[in-house]
């Protein structure tokens, strides 16, 4: 039951998370004026060509005859050109944008350099390391020059030794080996996922 | 002396050896299906004990509660997670689409509509144009208009679709190979009881989310919907981690992919009740009442999640939401059925071609060069997608400009019609208007978007990218649906003495809205290609807000079933899966044949004799020698080899893991030793070395039916039940075998398809 009880300390510190940093983003939201506007879209009138009026009012001020100015029409004209215009309240968060956009090009870039380290530069490393004599291809995969194709050899010797930085390396290898394997059936033999 | 061996030793180890639990026992294999009825009874015998625990104290109760919110406490995770990442998702896909274009200036991290937000420059007819976004001509060489800057933006939209594209594809080579693909086809079959490890892992999820965003920024010809109930059922697997009722479980996980997979079509529509609907009757193997409630509470916490971060600005959850109200007339169901067929002939010819470019890629040379693939496919969408304006903005935006009517605030080419200058109309009931010169502009360009379109999304479903299906088929459905309703509406307004228009369409009054032909259209062609009913009309209806427009749906959705199965009865889901060869048993097929149990048992005439294990006669040496010498994945014990009565039925994975305990565990047990499944230990003389009980690993009560039942309740049973095997007998005896993988062959055979097919087990 311990799993459990994990389970709920993980729920409680997510829900915790999520209530907090939606609360700060509305916070900010409130001090941004630019993240609400009115828009009011009027088409052509007669002899004046359609225009779009922005404005940053709030919901119950979002009406023609506040947003429109100045008015291109005379006084009596006014009720008819404003029947046309349509005038839409729209809110958005700028801090949100902000925040994913920045966030998902970090996983981004920080994937990518993951990726450039273990095609180009983990097997230059790794060479170095253990020396050339024990870079064996794999039996059945000769020629193969795909990243994580010496897991097994480094999974070996990794098993003997038993402290922490080695703990990682022998997640890391074994995660190695389920995407190799992974990538033979998708990509090589086409079993699943054609 | 005959000694009753048990007597020797004591009871004593024996029973100490048989309270133990055998450790992994209950994990399953990769590519390999569960047993449906002894996983519901694990977890009735887990509840049973729960509950008689929880008389016995406070804590025992209050941990007995808490093991029944489990439950919809993971429907809450998923929904929060679910939504959040389609937020992300949504923001991601809205800048980078637009930084193929341009970027802008004020804060890069906008995209083109947000960054003229706060304008006031914006005129009526460039209402997207500001100066603080800039296309990359003007950044670079400061020249906005004119054949050079022309060129320059062609060259950088497409070098930065490429780019993308192959992000995309090296992501997913490096990290998660499963993460391409649509992915429905794979959770259909794994909520059928299939195991594929790792595909709904952490990594999985991970790339899948960026990759994502990467492939649809390119323009390629994709859709996110599909890739979204994948990420949806990983958010699901990763939850159900946290509580071993799910994680130990393999059934109950999979009512709570079930749930996920609905979440995950709620926050891609915006439509709860639709998603619910798409999980019960599209992904979902068995769905039972209690996993309806939870996939709708997780549906709704995970609208309300992506509505709360509201990546449209309007609090709206999809792109191409429509308010418009007008009416349609009961002649329009004519051009609405004319839209059914189309979809249902678009259907049909998309899922031959796919699955033979599918199959072409799986067994030729051109499945050794995926990254290649996807390189050239972008090149040729991007080139070609350019020049006209309909096919360079993103789908989604397309779809919502066909949807959207044509009021007197629309300024597009499309909505160029001849207005009256002394109209007084307020905005929302313009009469008919002929078209003018843009209108049949859009019209041709339209048209050559629709061929590209549908040459190109053969291509580009199934490559090794994350790729969905429902956005390209929507944006077919609405191109055509389109173009007839602007057909009929200046048909109707140019001659409206016909008879037909004469009695609902007067002059000066709104008739048509093509807006509403391109929504039939749309849904005809997704009816088309996946073959959805209920599910469809309730996601269309959803999308829309217009519950006026049932019918035409109805009738469109209706009509391109009927003509899309007059060709074949399978969906596109279903079509990848028979090229797969996954052991999916379809609730949908129907085996009408008139064969019979004993005509696909196993072993036929000319193969060697079923292997048995007998009830106390053979060795540990015996065993271990037929398990190694047969790769089957049980064997049935049966009295002896003589009198062939059925006892039971062991795995081969139990009886490997009990036989490797006893020899460490157990003192006395050699490869000489008697393996017997009985209560009671048999009869062997003193000499004779310690015997092995096995009866806690035998199941004692195998499915069987008679060589005389038909096929058609064998099938069924599989079906109902979720078998994996079942045992066939004659008066008694044991005659033979049959797997799933026996039935899907056969079932294969009566439909003249290729039997071998099948690959997995």
């Amino acid at each position: 039951l311990w799993f459990d009880a994990l389970g709920l300390l993980v729920f409680f510190q997510l829900v915790f998370v999520l209530s907090f940093s939606t609360l700060l983003l509305n916070v900010s939201d409130a001090k941004n004026s630019e993240d609400i506007r009115c828009k009011c879209i009027c088409p052509p009138y007669r002899e004046h060509a359609g225009h779009i009026y922005n404005k940053n009012v709030s919901q119950k001020d979002c009406d023609c005859l506040h947003v429109v100015e100045p008015m291109p029409v005379p006084g009596r004209d006014v009720e008819a050109y404003c029947l046309r215009c349509e005038c839409k309240y729209e809110e958005r968060s700028s801090a949100t944008i902000k925040v994913t956009i920045i966030i998902y090009l970090s996983i981004l870039g920080l994937l990518l350099i993951y990726m450039v380290y273990l095609t180009l530069l983990e097997p230059f490393v790794k060479r170095r390391l253990f020396g050339h004599s024990q870079l064996i291809q794999n039996d059945d995969e000769v020629g193969d020059h795909q990243p994580f194709a010496n897991a097994h050899e480094v999974l070996a010797q990794a098993r003997s030794r038993a402290n922490v930085l080695n703990k990682v390396e022998y997640a890391q290898q074994r995660w190695k080996r389920q995407v190799q394997e992974q990538r033979k059936s998708v990509f090589d033999h086409h079993v699943v996922l054609s | 002396n005959m000694v009753n061996a048990g007597e020797i030793n004591g009871s004593g180890n024996l029973m100490d050896f048989l309270d133990e639990p055998l450790p992994d026992a209950g994990t399953y294999e990769d590519f390999h299906t569960i047993d449906w009825l002894r996983e519901k009874s694990r977890d009735t015998d887990r509840h049973r004990k729960i509950t008689s625990k929880s008389k016995e104290s406070v804590w025992e109760f209050i941990k007995s509660l808490l093991d029944a919110w489990s439950g919809w406490v993971v429907m809450l995770l998923i929904g929060l997670l679910a939504g959040t990442l389609a937020g992300v998702i949504d923001l991601a896909v809205d800048w980078m689409t637009d930084l193929k274009e341009g970027v802008c200036l004020s804060a890069f991290w906008y995209s083109h509509e947000q960054c003229c937000w706060t304008s006031n420059e914006t005129t009526f007819d460039d209402r997207d144009k500001c100066p603080q976004w800039q296309k990359w001509s003007e950044l670079l060489v400061n020249q906005p208009e004119g054949a050079s800057a022309y060129v320059l933006n062609y060259f950088l939209y497409v070098l930065l679709a490429l780019t993308f594209a192959f992000l995309a594809v090296s992501l997913v080579r490096v990290f998660a190979p499963y993460a391409c693909g649509s992915g429905i086809p794979e959770i259909k079959t794994i909520l059928s009881g299939f195991i594929i490890r790792g595909y709904l892992g952490k990594w999985t999820l991970l790339i899948k989310t960026v990759t994502l965003v990467l492939a649809v920024s390119s323009g390629l010809s994709l859709g996110k919907e599909g890739p979204l109930v994948h990420v949806a059922c990983c958010c699901g697997n990763f939850f159900c981690s946290f509580f071993s009722k799910y994680s130990k479980n393999e059934a109950k996980r999979r009512e709570v992919l079930s749930a996920a997979a609905a979440a995950g079509v709620s926050v891609a529509f915006g439509a709860p009740i639709g998603g619910v609907l798409f999980s019960l009757e599209e992904v979902s193997y068995y769905f039972p009442l209690k996993t309806l409630w939870r996939s709708f509470f997780a549906a709704l916490v995970a609208a309300f999640t992506l509505r709360s971060i509201n990546p449209f600005g309007n609090s709206r959850l999809v792109l191409f939401y429509v308010e418009y109200h007008t009416p349609w007339y009961m002649a329009e169901l004519f051009p609405f059925i004319l839209l059914g067929v189309f979809g249902g002939l678009w259907g049909t010819l998309f899922i031959r071609a796919n699955i033979a470019w599918c199959r072409r890629r799986k067994s030729t040379k051109l499945g050794k060069y995926p990254v290649l693939e996807v390189i050239l496919i972008t090149a040729v969408t991007a080139i070609v997608a350019y020049p006209n304006p309909y096919t360079r903005r993103s789908t989604s935006e397309l779809i919502s400009e066909l949807f959207n009517d044509c009021g007197a605030l629309e300024s597009s080419q499309l909505c160029d019609y001849i207005n009256d200058p002394n109209m007084t109309r307020p905005v929302d009931d313009i009469p008919d208007r002929p078209a003018g010169p843009g209108v049949y502009a859009a019209m041709w360009q339209l048209a050559l978007a629709l061929i590209f379109k549908i040459v190109i999304t053969i291509f580009t479903f199934g490559m090794k990218i994350p790729s969905g299906l429902f956005i390209p088929s929507m944006a077919v459905g609405a191109i055509a649906g389109r173009m007839v309703g602007i057909t009929v509406e200046q048909m109707a307004y140019h001659h409206h003495d016909w008879i037909i228009f004469r009695n609902w369409c007067r002059p000066g009054a709104d008739c048509v809205t093509p807006g509403l032909y391109a929504m039939v259209g749309a849904a005809a062609c997704l009816g088309g290609v996946t073959r959805m009913t209920v599910s469809l009309v309730v996601i269309m209806f959803e999308l829309t807000g217009g519950l006026e427009y049932i019918v035409p749906l109805m009738a469109a959705a209706v009509t391109s079933k009927w003509v899309a199965d007059a060709f074949g009865k399978e969906g596109i889901y279903e079509a990848h899966i028979h090229l797969n060869g996954y052991p999916f048993l379809d609730v949908k097929d129907e085996f009408t044949h008139r064969t019979l149990a004993t005509d696909v048992m196993r072993p036929r005439r000319s193969e060697p004799p079923l292997s048995v294990l007998t009830q106390g006669s053979m060795t540990v040496e015996d065993v271990e020698t037929l398990i190694k010498e047969t790769d089957y994945n049980g064997f049935p014990v049966v009295v002896s080899k003589e009198s062939e009565r059925l006892i039971g039925f062991v795995q081969r994975k139990d009886l490997i893991l009990a036989i490797k305990n006893a020899r460490q565990r157990q003192d006395g047990v050699v490869s000489n030793s008697i393996i017997y499944f009985t209560e009671d230990p048999p009869q062997l003389p003193a000499s004779s070395p310690h015997p092995l009980k096995l009866r806690r690993i035998l199941n004692l009560s195998p499915f069987t039916v008679t060589d005389h039942t038909p096929m058609e309740t064998v099938v069924d049973i599989f079906r109902k039940l979720g078998l994996r095997q079942c045992l066939v007998t004659r008066s008694g005896r044991l005659l033979g075998i049959i797997t799933k993988k026996d039935v899907l062959r056969h079932m294969a055979q009566m439909a003249n398809q290729d039997p071998e097919s099948i690959m997995f087990n």
